[in-house]
This record gives structure tokens, C-alpha cells and sequence, in this order.
């Protein structure tokens, strides 16, 4: 592809940014035209909810609709069908971010602070847990749950979400921690106040964004989460949106698809805006933090 | 919490090093307990459990039997392991290790040499598909493959013939879904990798005219080894654990043939009521995941020096 630019670049200049630039310019056209045909196949699919949400008689296809309604939105904006179902998805995110942080937090202060001969394999241990395939064990905490009559309880599903995304939240809040100096601290210590005291005062004040996004990135990962909900919660006035999709449009012969995409619009926005806002304030490779600058 | 610590704090008066070194580490209960219940406790109880005929209804629901090694003897006679093994193995190669790996890289590199604006408008709509609730994801590749759907409309455009692929290549149809919808992870830490390559490796090579081929080849790919371990090993297992997408899509159909792993145990579980040999395919799955886990672990120690 560059391979000529490479070359003439050689044969003509002498300084190395020159040649460089040179090359970039070159390769700039066929790179954005290839990365624009890409961006165009990722978007088609997401054409299809937009248009659809906003056809009064959308089907399956990508069409512009023939006259623009926000019927599809009135149809659903009932108690039962949304707003019931945000609630509870609202609830859970919420809660199970919130386990998280405090977990988190309370396990990466001595992981981050103390030499301890526990913490490296505690570290490896935790790293392992985020691999586990949860969609695997799913059967195991159903039979768990019906064992422990905890089946159909909004408290034990977020404690067991929370448990999911523990060992990222811990990996990610260490990261966090790791970088807020300890001399800080030492100062706090050598007055008398004890660790936890240091760590309410000085350390998390310090790394307020971090925790932002272990409860961001937490709160995006259950508020989008189906299968675990789909599989511990049963009464359908427990139900997060995402259940509550499935079981209105999965299961019906006839599909009202315009309101499908509508309600899919309205149970999308809340991640997509967290994501902007996590994305735009730390970098977009946040999620990432965690899991790969091991 | 607080308490229970501050009296190790007196406690350490009576110079007990050691105790208050071990108190030190108090505060990491919260979390080991959570891990130990909800996380261990599953995956012993799910090998506990797949040597029972636990039922989801019925006597054998309020108290299993023990069964021995019957699910697994089971297991191996059914000629649905081997065929949902398969295509589990070909839906992590295609969708993971070939398509989304390949992708992503594909896509770092590009926007590395693209405008910045295009750049960001594409990868924008590559971690819009990524950030998407997984339900609304699965719902959209659904429609997007179904007999009236977008893809049809296009290749109806193009004037060449149209197929149910939800039917007719259900594989095909959940591989690119999951493509789509995964490509982002892999894209976004190969571009985190490529930041991190020293600007005058590259310039180097470049006055020593390396084409962008001999580049890539010579320079990129060996100097972000690290990253791409480390990226299929996680695509590997988030791809192991796929449910959703397939379940939306075609539900493992039609007549299995897009019945992977996770929707075996499901179906045996929960349609056919069978815990115990459901807990049987789902601990086939667990020591897959715990394989390539233990694997990835491995690989991060030794990288580190």
C-alpha cells in the first residue's frame, strides 16, 4: 500500500520528519476510505433501531419512515411496560455498583498499601476470577439459589452481579489506588489516624474520578446484563428492562417492531451517555485499565 | 469493619506484630467472602451438583439423588456434545480469534494513518455496538438478518438472490453479529498497543524504506506481542460465554444447529428441566474457561519481570 511512498521517500528527502509526513499523506486517502466502508457495515444494523423507532408501521427492514411519529414512544411510555422496568434495572445497576465500590475499595487499600506475602497470588487469583465464563455457572447459581430460597430476591441477584464484576471492580480500583502517593498518608499515620481513617480522608477524595469509573463501568455492565436477571429473577414486577424486552417482544408471535426499537432506544441512551461521559474524562480505553496494564 | 480493626490497633501494644500484620488485611473480607459464596460456591456446588439427577421440577427437585458419573456417561453418548463443541470452537475462531482480533487490529492501524475526524466518527460507531445493552445488540442483528431484513435489502439492491441466513446459515449469522458486536474491545487495546510504540522505531523504518507491509510484519506486530496474548485470551473467554446474542437470534437453531455450549446447558436446564446434566454440560464450559483462565494468568506473570 505505502510501499512506494516508503522508497521515493528514501530517494528524496534527508530529513526523517519529512519522509514521514510524506508517507502519512499518502496513506491517509485509502486508509479513511477503508475505515469509512468498516464504520459503514457497524452502522447499518444501529440505522435499523432509529428508523424504526420512529415508523408507526416498521418492520424489519431499514427504510426511512414515510412520516416521522413519536407513536411508537407514546405506546410505550406506560407504568408497566417502561417505567416499572427502568426502575428496577435502575435499582439493580445501581446497587451492584455500589457493592462493588465498597468491596472493591475496602480490598485494593490493603493490596495497594501493605506488603503482604498474600498479595500477589490475592491479585492473580482475583485476575483469574474475571475469566470465569458467568454464562457457565448461571445453571450451578440457579440450582444455588433454589437450594438457599434466595430465587426471585432483588437483594441476592445484586449480590451475585456484584460478585460477577468484583474482580475487575478490585483489579481497576487498585490501578486507581496505586497511583494516589502514600507519603500523603504517612503523614496521616505518623498523627495517629488509623488506615481506614487515611483511606475515608486522603486517598479516596484523591481518586474520586477512579472511583467514578469502577461505578460507571460496573453500572454499564449490569444495566445491560439479560441472562443473569433472566435466570434469578421471576416475577415480572421485579423484572430489569432487559428482561422485561424479552419477554414482551421475544415471546410474541406478532411483533410490534417500531415499539421494540423505540423502547430499545430508551433503554440504550442511559450506558451510552455514562460511556460518553466515562470515555470523555478518562480516555476511552477505560474499560480496558483494569484488564490489560495488568 | 472499623471496629474489629481499631481494637488490633490497641492490640498492638502488646506488640503482636504478626496479628496486626494479619489485621491489616481485614478490610479484603468483604470482598473474599462475596468471591467465596457467589463465585467459588457455584462452580464446587455446579461439580457437586452434576453428579445428581437434580430436576427443576418434581421429586427429584426438592431432593436429588446421587447419580455418580451417570450425566457424564451420558454426556459423552450424546452425539449433541461433539456437534455443540464443534460449534462452539468455530464460533470462538470465527467470531474471536479470526474476526474480531483481525478487525480490530485491522481498524487500529487504519486510524493511525486515517484524518483524525474519520477516525473518530468510525471508531464512535464501532463502541456504539460494543457499549449497547446486550438484549438491544441481539435484537438489532436479528433484524438486520432476518428474511426482510437490512442485509437482504442490500444484496436485493446489488441484484444478487436473497436467503433466510437466520434459517438457512444460522452460524454464518450469529459469527458476524458477534463480529459486530465485539470488534470494539480488540480494537480499543490495539490501539492503546499501537500508542505505545516509540515514534522513532517507526521513522527509522521508515528512512531505511520499509513499505507499510514490512512494517507492520517486522515492527508492529512483534513489538505488540504482549497485547495480542493478552487480547485473545480475553476475546477467547467473552466469546466462550456468548449467550444472549445466539439465544435472540436463533435460540440454537433450527434443530441445534447453532447450539453452542451456554445454550445447551440452558436448554437442558431450563427447557428440559434436567439441572443435573445441564450442570454436567456447564462444567465442560467451567473447565474450559478455567483452562484458558489459568493460561492467560500464566502468560501475564512471566511477561512481567
Amino acid at each position: 500500500m505505502t510501499t512506494t511512498a516508503g522508497t521515493s521517500a528514501r530517494g528524496q528527502l534527508r530529513s526523517g520528519t519529512g519522509a514521514v509526513s510524506r508517507a502519512r499523506q499518502r496513506a491517509r486517502i485509502p486508509a479513511d476510505v477503508s475505515l469509512i466502508l468498516i464504520g459503514a457495515c457497524f452502522v447499518l444494523p444501529l440505522l435499523w433501531l432509529v428508523f424504526a423507532s420512529l415508523d408507526a408501521s416498521a418492520g424489519h427492514e431499514v427504510r426511512l419512515p414515510g412520516r416521522v411519529s413519536l407513536d411508537n414512544f407514546a405506546a410505550i411510555m406506560t407504568p408497566g411496560l417502561l417505567f416499572q422496568p427502568l426502575w428496577n434495572s435502575l435499582v439493580l445497576s445501581a446497587g451492584t455498583a455500589a457493592v462493588n465500590l465498597v468491596a472493591a475499595v475496602l480490598a485494593a487499600y490493603p493490596l495497594s498499601r501493605y506488603q503482604s506475602r498474600f498479595n500477589k497470588p490475592f491479585m492473580y487469583t482475583v485476575l483469574f476470577g474475571t475469566c470465569l465464563p458467568i454464562t457457565a455457572i448461571m445453571v450451578p447459581v440457579y440450582g444455588l439459589f433454589v437450594q438457599l430460597q434466595l430465587l426471585d430476591s432483588m437483594p441476592a441477584t445484586i449480590f451475585f452481579m456484584a460478585t460477577t464484576t468484583l474482580p475487575m471492580a478490585i483489579w481497576m480500583t487498585k490501578n486507581f489506588m496505586d497511583a494516589v502517593p502514600v507519603s500523603l498518608e504517612e503523614a496521616a499515620w505518623v498523627d495517629g489516624a488509623s488506615g481506614l481513617t487515611a483511606l475515608r480522608t486522603i486517598v479516596l477524595p484523591l481518586m474520586r474520578q477512579g472511583l467514578g469509573v469502577v461505578f460507571i463501568f460496573v453500572f454499564i455492565q449490569a444495566w445491560g446484563n439479560f441472562f443473569v436477571p433472566f435466570v434469578l429473577l421471576l416475577s415480572e414486577a421485579r423484572q430489569p428492562a432487559a428482561v422485561s424486552i424479552f419477554s414482551f417482544f421475544g415471546q410474541h408471535g406478532a411483533v410490534a417492531y417500531g415499539q421494540l426499537a423505540a423502547f430499545s432506544i430508551l433503554y440504550s441512551v442511559p450506558v451510552l451517555a455514562l460511556y460518553v461521559i466515562v470515555a470523555r474524562g478518562a480516555g476511552s480505553s477505560f474499560a480496558l485499565s483494569g484488564a490489560v496494564k495488568g | 469493619m472499623a471496629v474489629s480493626l481499631r481494637r488490633d490497633r490497641s492490640g498492638h501494644r502488646r506488640r503482636h506484630s504478626g496479628l496486626r500484620r494479619q489485621a491489616r488485611l481485614l478490610p479484603v473480607l468483604p470482598a473474599v467472602v462475596l468471591l467465596l459464596v457467589f463465585l467459588a460456591g457455584p462452580v464446587l456446588w455446579a461439580f457437586h451438583a452434576s453428579f445428581t439427577n437434580a430436576a427443576l421440577t418434581g421429586r427429584n427437585a426438592r431432593s436429588p439423588g446421587w447419580i455418580g458419573f451417570d450425566n457424564y456417561a451420558r454426556l459423552l453418548s450424546d452425539p449433541l456434545l461433539p456437534l455443540s463443541l464443534g460449534l462452539t470452537v468455530l464460533f470462538v475462531g470465527g467470531s474471536a480469534i479470526l474476526g474480531q482480533n483481525l478487525l480490530g487490529l485491522t481498524l487500529a492501524v487504519l486510524m493511525r494513518r486515517a484524518r483524525r475526524t474519520v477516525a473518530a466518527v468510525v471508531g464512535t460507531a464501532v463502541v456504539a455496538a460494543w457499549v449497547l445493552p446486550e438484549i438491544v445488540a441481539a435484537f438489532a442483528a436479528y433484524a438486520y438478518f432476518s428474511r426482510d431484513g437490512t442485509l437482504n435489502q442490500l444484496l436485493g439492491g446489488l441484484g444478487l438472490g436473497q436467503t433466510d441466513w437466520l434459517y438457512s446459515f444460522p452460524m454464518v449469522a450469529i459469527l458476524l453479529a458477534n463480529i459486530w458486536r465485539g470488534t470494539a474491545f480488540s480494537m480499543l487495546v490495539y490501539r492503546a498497543a499501537l500508542n505505545d510504540i516509540p515514534g522513532e522505531v517507526t521513522e527509522a523504518a521508515l528512512m531505511d524504506g520499509a513499505g507499510g507491509w514490512q512494517r507492520l510484519a517486522y515492527i508492529t506486530i512483534p513489538m505488540i506481542r504482549g497485547s495480542i496474548a493478552t487480547n485473545l485470551m480475553l476475546i477467547t473467554l467473552q466469546t466462550l460465554a456468548v449467550f444472549t446474542l445466539i439465544w435472540v437470534m436463533t435460540a440454537g437453531g433450527p434443530a441445534n444447529a447453532s447450539t453452542t455450549l451456554p445454550v445447551l446447558a440452558y436448554v437442558e436446564a431450563f427447557k428440559f428441566g434436567d439441572i443435573g446434566y445441564g450442570t454436567a454440560v456447564a462444567s465442560v464450559l467451567i473447565l474450559i474457561g478455567v483452562v484458558f483462565g489459568a493460561a492467560y494468568v500464566r502468560l501475564l506473570r512471566e511477561g512481567k519481570p
